[in-house]
């Protein structure tokens, strides 16, 4: 029987693409609500919609640009003042090899 | 005392400001101590504005903004708890514009976690209570916002935002008008999104007067939102009139909505038939297919936002060790609550290789369909009236209860007009049970002036 909503590997794979590291407590409780919440997302597929497109925006946006002028932008304090990893002027990340 | 009137007396230097903030401030500690409705109260920062006040529009005005958008200079959390610590280095546009205009932020309105919720009890730091009943929610996201311009005798305008009902529920649980723009009418420059594509900033106040007069100041065309709307923005003439005025009212509105608050909204529509306007039927059917329409939608573009929050240049952070995996996942699981930890599950899982066609798209083809009825009600009418929510304020006893899914139909009539990017307005049209309800009032993309027209006939 194919599982209803989402699997316990999906939701765990899932939260892992999404870089989320669910509690026991999460996974137990998430399993059923999210599988309920993708069950009621499928009443969508009840609705026709061959040849309609799909509504990125509600109103039609047209493409802006502007002069290729220098501005006013943040100094380089205001840039670093929400954060302790920093050095030299850049910001310090985690590992990524 | 309303807004307007208090910046014609300020603006002739009938008020002494230093004492009228002195004053507030003190009664504003007490409010939020019995209220809960502001995350921050910025007493100094206000007091520091008030030393070289722009004598504009707003001139001398005490101002609440939601917490979703950034204020130079003073913490924005958004609610949530990975941006516990975040103190914008500059001001979202809606707040530069009131500020330039004489506006004084007062402080930071409570919020459900970056708008993930109807009640604002999602809240990381407080739940704001109801005025009516304390033991009730104040609606949400914009709950806090609506709390203090229900709760606040002296002159003040809020400021929400909405995705798909957050100005509407709490205008209507906390009995106080709340107004959400076109899409794209005021720029979301500084706004901490919730979901591009359906954010709107619009203000909330005791009269709709007072709306009109913010809807100017904060409209308007801005090099720095992409999406913001080029149209001039009118004067939004104060005046009220419905005369000839065509309201459809869309029958799957009222369908599952209880007798006495149907008989409510139909009592107020009556009297604005009586002033003046044409009343008729009209039929949106697609109404039952927003819901996950939208929900899809807003958990798509939500699981993408978010993503930005990593404890990396701003937010949460933690000593750098571990691999990067290891480390963004250890802050974001830390920082995030269970709602929007769900909600960036589900939005990651609809756009997933072999879901995003069954999902995302066919919702953004779900909401073409929703718009093309929207704009087929228009071609006959000039507004749609309908109840604000379908509830009463709840009790938190009662939702405490419910389920997310269960959470997600309580807004079954604000998040079509919401796909849709239309302008809408919730004014207060009655009680039940002692509580509030709210007449709530659409009108076709860019139409505000027929929205105040109609809100400031019935309800000033």
């Amino acid at each position: 029987m194919p599982v209803k909503g989402i699997s316990r590997d999906e939701l765990l794979h899932v939260a892992g693409i999404a870089r989320l590291k669910l509690t026991g407590e999460e996974i137990e409780l998430f399993s059923k609500q999210v599988s309920d919440i993708i069950e009621w997302f499928k009443e969508l597929s009840k609705i026709k919609t061959a040849g309609v497109k799909p509504s990125f925006h509600a109103l039609e946006t047209i493409n802006v640009t502007r002069e290729d002028k220098a501005g006013e932008c943040f100094s380089k304090e205001q840039v670093f003042s929400n954060t302790d990893n920093k050095e030299k002027g850049f910001f310090k990340g985690p590992r990524i090899v | 005392m309303n807004a307007v009137e208090f910046i014609s007396k300020a603006r002739r230097g009938e008020i002494d400001l230093k004492r009228f903030y002195r004053q507030l401030f003190s009664k504003l500690h007490d409010i939020n101590d019995k209220y809960e409705c502001f995350i921050t109260i910025c007493r100094d920062e206000a007091l520091k504005q008030l030393k070289n006040l722009p004598r504009g529009r707003l001139y001398g005005l005490p101002v609440s903004v939601k917490d979703a958008l950034c204020t130079k200079g003073i913490k924005t959390t958004a609610g949530s708890r990975i941006l516990g610590d975040y103190t914008p280095p500059f001001d979202s546009t809606a707040v530069a514009r009131i500020k330039a205009e004489g506006g004084v932020i007062i402080g930071k309105t409570c919020m459900d976690e970056f708008g993930f919720g109807g009640f604002s009890t999602n809240c990381a730091y407080k739940v704001p209570k109801n005025p009516h009943d304390l033991e009730r929610s104040c609606g949400g996201s914009s709950g806090g916002a609506g709390c203090i311009t229900s709760v606040l005798d002296e002159p003040h305008i809020a400021i929400g935002e909405s995705t798909g009902g957050s100005i509407t529920s709490p205008a209507s649980f906390c009995g106080v008008c709340g107004f959400t723009p076109t899409y794209g009418r005021v720029s979301r420059y500084g706004l901490i999104d919730y979901a591009n594509s359906l954010d709107k900033i619009g203000p909330m106040a005791k009269t709709v007067r007072e709306i009109a007069l913010m809807l100017k100041v904060i409209s308007g065309h801005d090099l720095k939102d992409q999406t913001s709307r080029m149209e001039k923005v009118p004067d939004y003439a104060r005046t009220g009139s419905v005369k000839g005025l065509r309201i459809g009212i869309p029958r799957e509105y009222f369908k599952d909505v209880p007798d006495d608050i149907s008989n409510t909204v139909w009592k107020a529509v009556k009297e604005l038939e009586s002033m003046g306007a044409r009343v008729k039927n009209v039929s949106l059917k697609t109404t039952k297919y927003s819901l996950p329409a939208y929900y899809v939608t807003a958990m798509c573009e939500a699981s993408t936002n978010l993503a930005r929050l990593c404890g990396m240049r701003y937010s949460l952070e933690a000593p750098l060790k571990g691999n990067f995996n290891e480390y963004f996942s250890k802050i974001r699981s830390k920082g995030f609550g269970q709602e929007a930890k769900r909600r960036i599950i589900l939005g990651t899982y609809a756009r997933m290789s072999g879901y995003r066609d069954k999902y995302y798209l066919q919702a953004l083809k779900v909401r073409t369909l929703i718009i093309r009825d929207f704009k087929q009600a228009f071609k006959t009418c000039d507004l749609l009236a309908a109840p604000s929510m379908p509830v009463i304020a709840p009790r938190f006893d009662e939702i405490e209860k419910l389920s997310p899914l269960e959470n997600y139909l309580m807004d079954i009539l604000t998040v079509a007009p919401n796909l849709a990017g239309i302008p809408m307005l919730s004014v207060p049209c009655g009680k039940v049970n002692g509580l509030p309800v709210g007449l709530h009032l659409m009108a076709d993309h860019l139409e505000e002036q027929k929205l105040i027209n109609a809100g400031v006939a019935y309800h000033g």
